[in-house]
């Protein structure tokens, strides 16, 4: 397989004109001893066959290739339009770069400005950035957001974060600055964030709706932090956010709203690419990371969009800038504008409302098991977990038998949660499908 | 050229670009949803006490306005399908087709992050298989395909860095970073959100690092050096064995910026350069789409002694099969939710394995080629700052063209007027009116010609009609933007016609 177009020939003549006789000349600054000796130790080069062949090979080893997937935990098999793959596919969307000649570039600023506009609708926030890498490298921007504005350094973060966001933002925090409030039954008692709400926290960070996919209270939060002086993070499911009241919206509202946009037309895709998605108050936008485009106009005094405030960025101000991140997440903010403007006023509201009546389905058919129960008893939102009479792990491997990948295996995360598995059900979900989801996990209760 | 030839496709309906928000009506909606077919209960009842939104202010828009919408901003936009894009650091080569289709055959794109190890064998697979083959092309230990992003990596390889030293009890003592005055801006950026500080030490005439500057830099404090190869000059540092040997004899730990990497495969491999750490910008070197600026993938390669420090958790073999370790007590942590952008890894392997040996190697000499070409056929036009070979990009000035009142920024708007990309300008900073090319493999000798004429006929015009160059572009599908207005006025979103925009939220 060769992407070169270039001959023999024409490498000679090139040679030639550049005044040298063999390619080596050119690269004489590469130290001899170190210049690689044959071939890389690497297989290929494959065909376009072979590689269809080796690729399905490995995508048919993954049990996501044949099962009905029941699961969630912050990537959610949400239905994707059709015309929003055709749309997001085309050249001139994924092979275009950073949008930094904007009058050959309309298309994509155009697309992101739509993007800020939909995700500052959605949170209830006045501004939104071009997209961040995903969720948990949001909520860390959020808080080194928050260290910054209040110039103090530790971080709350009320219990029922994904534990793999609390992970990330300990790697960056560093353990010492992130304080933990457990919950109390899967939701976050605001009584308890008040004793740990010192001087020294910047920000309060929660999800809403929660890892366990229960409600939390976001006004009492957000009160309770600003009381103290601190800024209010909320992390939030976009499509639960069709439904809910907007965090940034009511009589107390937070000051900085996260979250991970993968359910808005992207695929599980084993972990990424996905999308952060980050908004703030209108004050807080110098200090927001990443790139943001703002609507101008052109000589001819056309609309048209630009990156602006770009001297927040690393590539003018350097060590000095509000963060180190250079790349966003720009096909997949394109993703969510298509998927937010297909399905629509209407049939966001659509897909929430189904999330909800079909997991509220599967939760009670799955609580008249014998040996299952709910283990919180809080209103959820599309998601729940369930208390098995044997290990998760057990109940994944027996459903799987039968086609089902019936939840995640929250013993994968914590030793204390082995008989955990929390379960998803989006709109894709059919009434039998959740039978049969049931059926199996009547199944695998009898085995040990 | 001018306002008369201008030609801009006056019969566009969307002349004014409306947006998606003034578009569309009342009970327009895209595709329909199945109904519901589970017994349905009132919300009320089901979500007990939660407060639910009054409203969603989204458009109300069909599929045919949707699509109509979305092709009309896509014929607005330049990209590499189209022509010709020598952004210098950025790569911008081509994107073979197949890989996208791999990444989205379905047992890949559906694939669940925390699903089992047993059920997610062919995705840790593909995870495993890239992991080895960058180690291999970059003559590393191993390697994390975790960090989503060039700078995401730099963050993971300093992490590491900290990490290392911290183990030899030196963690408090070494908090500083040597990085050329030519580095990326992401260089100190990464440096400075570690809480460290950045030591810029210059370069010299030939547009290589100042050896005595970084000797009196590396002291007891040093950390790291962090150098780019081949520099943002396009040049190769010939004393870089020198550069590496100083900084371990001072105790610091050597990182290289991998954003170059193109120049090297199958050439030298960084690792054998004496490099403890790098990143590798996977979307420059191994071709995943730019995606109009996102999302990349930046795995990180490390020498055998800072292994124990990688992000966790790490793929290995395992007795029964492949699996994910956490048992990992010295790790920095984890720095992404999952496994990294693995639809982006999906779509590097391929490119590797598709190339193989003899086809990458021919990557890289083929771009070091054609930017040599481009370097000695523009040498006339434009001012040489350095008058030596580069590797795959070349760095010229704008400077000569002053005279007449023109700028590069000029330049490079004029250049779009001919259905090229504007090259990467004003950097590196250290030359005046830069302007960074970077070919690629990818362009074909035509191609180059035909840039090269462009590029001549635009320095005729200076010095004949600077005024025209000042009012570029002229064709495009928006002349200049006033990026002035756009910082002054900060609209950063669509206020939604007929209702009171959701202004400052209430504080209690």
């Amino acid at each position: 397989m060769s992407f070169v177009g270039l001959g023999a020939a024409e490498e000679r003549r090139m040679l030639e004109k550049i005044g040298v006789s063999r390619f080596e000349d050119l690269i004489g600054a590469i130290p001899a001893e170190v210049r690689v000796r044959g071939p890389l130790a690497i297989p290929g080069p494959l065909s376009e066959i072979e590689l269809r062949r080796l690729f399905g090979g490995w995508a048919r080893e993954n049990a996501a290739d044949r099962a009905v997937s029941f699961m969630g935990g912050g990537v959610y098999d949400h239905y994707i339009p059709s015309a929003l793959q055709v749309l997001a596919s085309r050249s001139e969307f994924a092979t275009a770069y950073t949008p930094y000649q904007p009058e050959v570039a309309q298309g994509t600023l155009t697309s992101i400005f739509e993007f800020q506009s939909l995700i500052c609708e959605l949170t209830g926030m006045e501004v939104a950035n071009a997209s961040l890498y995903d969720g948990a490298t949001a909520a860390v921007e959020a808080a080194l957001l928050a260290r910054g504005q209040t110039g103090r350094q530790r971080v709350l973060v009320a219990g029922a974060l994904h534990p793999h966001w609390l992970a990330v933002l300990r790697t960056y925090l560093g353990e010492d600055h992130v304080t933990v409030v457990s919950d109390r039954a899967g939701q976050c008692a605001p009584e308890d964030l008040q004793t740990a709400l010192t001087p020294d926290i910047a920000c309060v960070i929660y999800q809403h709706p929660n890892f366990f996919g229960l409600l939390e209270s976001p006004s009492a939060i957000h009160a309770l932090a600003h009381e103290r002086g601190a800024l209010a993070v909320a992390c939030c499911d976009p499509i639960a956010l069709a439904l809910l009241e907007p965090p940034g919206r009511g009589d107390s509202a937070a000051d900085l709203v996260v979250g991970e946009g993968q359910s808005l037309g992207i695929p599980p895709s084993f972990g990424g690419p996905y999308l952060g998605f980050f908004a703030c108050r209108m004050e807080l936008v110098r200090r927001m990371p990443g790139r943001i485009a703002a609507e101008t106009v052109d000589r001819d005094g056309r609309r048209g969009f630009v990156l602006t405030l770009q001297t927040r960025e690393q590539h003018i101000r350097r060590e000095k800038a509000t963060s180190n991140i250079c790349t966003n997440q720009g096909l997949l903010a394109l993703r969510a504008t298509l998927y937010m403007a297909l399905l629509g006023r209407q049939g966001m509201r659509e897909v929430a409302e189904l999330c909800v009546q079909k997991s509220h389905h599967a939760a009670r058919l799955a609580a008249a098991i014998p040996g299952y129960s709910l283990a919180h008893g809080g209103p959820f939102f599309r998601e729940f977990v369930l208390e098995c009479p044997v290990d998760a792990a057990v109940v994944c491997r027996r459903a799987l038998a039968s086609g089902i990948l019936p939840g995640v295996d929250l013993g994968r995360l914590r030793p204390e949660w082995r008989r955990w598995l929390l379960v998803a059900v989006t709109e894709q979900r059919s009434a039998e499908e959740i039978q049969r989801w049931a059926n199996a996990l009547a199944a695998a209760a009898g085995s040990k | 050229m001018g306002e008369r030839t201008r030609s801009r496709g006056g019969l566009e309906m969307n002349l004014e670009r409306r947006l998606l928000i003034e578009q569309g009506g009342e009970g327009h909606r895209g595709p329909e949803l199945p109904a519901c077919d589970v017994p349905a209960r009132p919300l009320a009842e089901l979500l007990p006490g939660a407060r639910l939104r009054a409203e969603l202010r989204f458009p109300q828009v069909s599929e045919p306005e949707v699509v109509r919408h979305f092709i009309e901003l896509s014929t607005l936009n330049h990209h590499i399908d189209r022509g010709f894009y020598p952004l210098g650091s950025c790569t911008m080569k081509h994107n073979p087709k197949i890989n996208d289709e791999l990444a989205a055959l379905p047992g890949l794109a559906l694939a669940h992050p925390l699903a089992g190890d047993p059920e997610s064998q062919g995705a840790l697979r593909v995870i495993f298989e890239l992991q080895n083959v960058l180690a291999a092309i970059t003559g590393f230990h191993t390697v994390t395909s975790q960090p989503s992003a060039g700078a995401q990596g730099e963050m993971t390889g300093l992490m590491m860095i900290r990490a290392w030293h911290r183990a030899r009890g030196e963690g408090e003592r070494r908090r500083r970073v040597i990085v050329p005055d030519s580095a990326h801006g992401t260089n100190p950026a990464s440096v400075h959100l570690l809480g460290w500080e950045t030591v810029t030490i210059p370069s010299n005439d030939h547009g290589h690092v100042d050896l005595a500057a970084l000797e009196k830099a590396l002291g007891p404090d040093a950390a790291a050096v962090m150098f780019t190869v081949p520099n943002t000059l396009g040049v190769f540092e010939k004393e870089i064995l020198d550069v590496t040997r100083l900084a371990h004899a001072a105790g610091a730990q050597c990182y290289m910026d991998g954003a170059n990497l193109n120049a090297l495969v199958g050439l030298v491999r960084p690792g054998d350069l004496g490099f403890d750490v790098m990143h590798i910008n996977v979307h420059k070197t191994f071709s995943t789409p730019h995606g109009g600026g996102g999302p990349g993938a930046g795995p990180v390669a490390v020498a055998r002694h800072l292994e124990p420090f990688l992000p966790v958790p790490v793929v290995e073999e395992g007795e029964g099969g492949l699996c994910r370790s956490w048992n990992r007590p010295q790790s920095i942590g984890r720095v992404h939710s999952h496994h990294g952008n693995f639809g982006i890894l999906v779509r590097a392997l391929a490119y590797i394995l598709e190339n193989g040996p003899p086809g990458l190697a021919r990557v890289s000499r083929t771009a070091i080629l054609n930017a040599n070409y481009l370097l000695r056929r523009l040498a006339g036009t434009y001012e040489l700052p350095h008058d030596e070979h580069c590797m795959h990009e070349c760095v010229l000035s704008g400077r000569n063209l002053r005279r007449y009142g023109v700028k590069t920024l000029d330049v490079a708007k004029r250049l779009l007027d001919f259905g090229v990309h504007a090259p990467t300008v004003y950097f590196p900073l250290i030359v005046e009116e830069a302007l960074m090319i970077e070919p690629t493999e990818t362009e074909t000798l035509d191609r180059l010609e035909h840039f090269a004429e462009v590029m001549e006929r635009i320095a005729r015009e200076a010095a004949e009609d600077p005024q025209l160059l000042k009012d570029a572009p002229h064709t495009t599908p928006s002349r200049r933007l006033d990026e002035g207005r756009a910082a002054r006025e900060l609209k950063l979103r669509w206020q939604v016609p007929g209702s009171t925009p959701s202004e400052a939220p209430a504080r209690s």
